[in-house]
């Protein structure tokens, strides 16, 4: 699956996609693959705080929990209601199914994060390709 | 994640490079390379194995366990010596789950005890126990004139378990399956292969059975790609650890290492109905009786989630006050009855089904309930 270039990405393997202010931040093809089939998402209340590199939640396959990384530092604005019901569209679409929107307190945090490109390259050594 | 060398230490069974080769993603068990699970593109995932197994037909290779053998004059006497039940009920081809168990009452590992012959058992027993459960079957049966001997490497073993294994399966052997009853073994012709051993037994709670075969490399993967084509009008689907998992949870099979071990004690663990105290003697039977007469103070029970969470191996049980009582042995998602269900030991007086607890998840207690168990229980035919 090829990565797409509307967004950046993290070496914990999400993706965030800006609007302005405003960003959806989900997870990648590669979290997913790794992960196995999701099964459930502890996810940050609307309203709290995200700091850029910290933790804000977990992510559950059958056999894992595996920690989520704030991409960029803001404030949560809503959570995908999807994730409760059928986190399992999170493996069929990881680039179309968003955990949360947030507004971003500094936008220029986005600039130090990977392009699709690289992106692609840091997984493919990760993978041992 | 497939990609990943195993370390020179770590074992590889004979099916080693047939599960790399089919993508499966590869974790190290006990000192074994295994499939934990098959991937998405060829329709698997442990979701879909799983539910593969309870709908259709599962294959696993379960060729890390270990074999046991024990033969002559007095080889009846000698399993009788070491295993908590009673292998004087066996007849020929017949088989029992079992135990063998400490001086102390504990668990060494559990077995299923498989009578071959007139005076020849097969103990099937863990991969993380081989070689410390052969010493000990030898160590334990010096004074018995029969032979020992370890078979785990002769073989390469799979599984093939759900609804329709058995139809599976029959398509590749001249062995008539209908007349083999659960927990019972035959030989036959099986993939071209003179005299298999084929058991129906598993650790699925389903129909099926597991059968041994040579264990070079070449007629491993043969048998192995021939049972797949044969399955394919079920719906087989090769089947990793993953599922293997979470199958034996939903049917309340224990782990070694989880809901047994060397501290945990036959009536703790609830397998008071495998352990035969009728026997006069056995490994572990005075510690038994002391530690029923001074009465069992801990339980395994079933937990159901009834917050959200998912309740994993190793997580603090808590009573509604909050204070910790015990611990999760296995727990996760349980993928054909769609709920979060664990094991646990509990205070015996906080074991009857009903009883609400807590479960500590990354330290907030989420609600669960003392559930019966099995969770899951095929249904009859």
């Amino acid at each position: 699956m090829p990565y797409p270039t509307d967004r950046k990405y993290t070496k914990e393997h999400e993706w965030i996609q800006a609007n302005g202010n405003s960003a959806a931040v989900g997870i990648t093809d590669y979290a997913q693959q790794s992960l196995g089939d999701i099964v459930f998402f502890e996810a940050p209340k609307v309203g709290s705080e995200l700091t850029a590199g910290k933790t804000f939640g977990t992510v559950e396959s059958v056999k894992a929990v595996s920690d989520l990384f704030a991409p960029a530092s803001g404030t949560v604005t809503e959570i995908n209601g999807d994730l409760a019901t059928s986190p399992e569209n999170v493996n069929k679409d990881p680039h179309g199914s968003w955990m949360l929107k947030m507004t971003l307190k500094n936008p220029g945090e986005l600039d130090a994060l990977l392009s699709a490109a690289d992106y692609e390259k840091f997984v493919a050594e990760e993978a041992g390709h | 994640m497939s990609a990943v060398e195993a370390t020179p230490t770590v074992r590889k069974t004979a099916l080693n490079a047939v599960h790399r080769q089919m993508g499966a993603k590869m974790v190290e068990f006990n000192g074994w390379d295994m499939p934990v699970e098959y991937p998405a593109s060829i329709g698997c995932g442990i979701i879909n194995e799983h539910m593969a197994v309870r709908t259709a037909v599962g294959i696993f290779d379960v060729s890390h366990m270990g074999d046991i053998r024990l033969a002559g004059p007095q080889a009846l006497a000698a399993v009788q010596h070491i295993s908590m039940n009673d292998a004087s009920r066996l007849a020929i081809g017949q088989a029992q789950y079992s135990a063998l168990l400490y001086p102390k009452g504990t668990f060494v590992d559990d077995v299923v005890v498989h009578r071959l012959g007139e005076e020849d058992y097969l103990l099937v027993i863990n991969a993380g126990t081989r070689e410390k459960d052969f010493n000990w079957v030898r160590d334990n049966t010096r004074q018995f004139d029969c032979v020992v001997e370890n078979l785990s490497d002769d073989f390469t073993q799979i599984a093939i378990q759900g609804p329709k294994a058995v139809k599976l399966l029959q398509k590749l052997t001249d062995a008539d399956l209908s007349t083999v009853k659960f927990y019972w073994v035959t030989r036959g012709k099986m993939c071209g292969l003179p005299n298999i051993l084929m058991g129906r037994t598993g650790y699925t709670a389903e129909d099926g059975f597991e059968i041994y075969i040579p264990s070079d490399e070449a007629t491993s993967a043969r048998v192995w790609y021939e049972i797949l084509e044969a399955g394919k009008e079920f719906g087989v689907l090769p089947c990793g650890l993953g599922a293997r998992n979470t199958l034996r949870l939903e049917g309340k099979l224990p782990l070694y290492g989880h809901e047994i071990s060397d501290t945990i004690n036959v009536w703790e663990a609830g397998l008071d109905r495998f352990c035969k105290m009728e026997k006069p003697e056995f490994v572990g039977r005075a510690a038994l009786e002391q530690a029923k007469a001074a009465g069992v103070k801990r339980s395994l029970v079933g937990l159901e989630m009834t917050e959200r969470g998912i309740a994993r191996d190793g997580y603090k049980v808590l009573d509604s006050d909050g204070r910790a009582i015990g611990y999760v042995t296995s727990g996760s998602p349980a993928p054909f009855l769609k709920k979060n269900i664990a094991l646990a030991y509990v205070p015996t007086e906080l074991a009857a089904v009903g009883t609400p607890v807590k479960v500590e998840i990354r330290g907030q207690g989420a609600g669960a309930v003392v559930v019966p168990t099995p969770f899951y229980k095929r249904p009859k035919k």
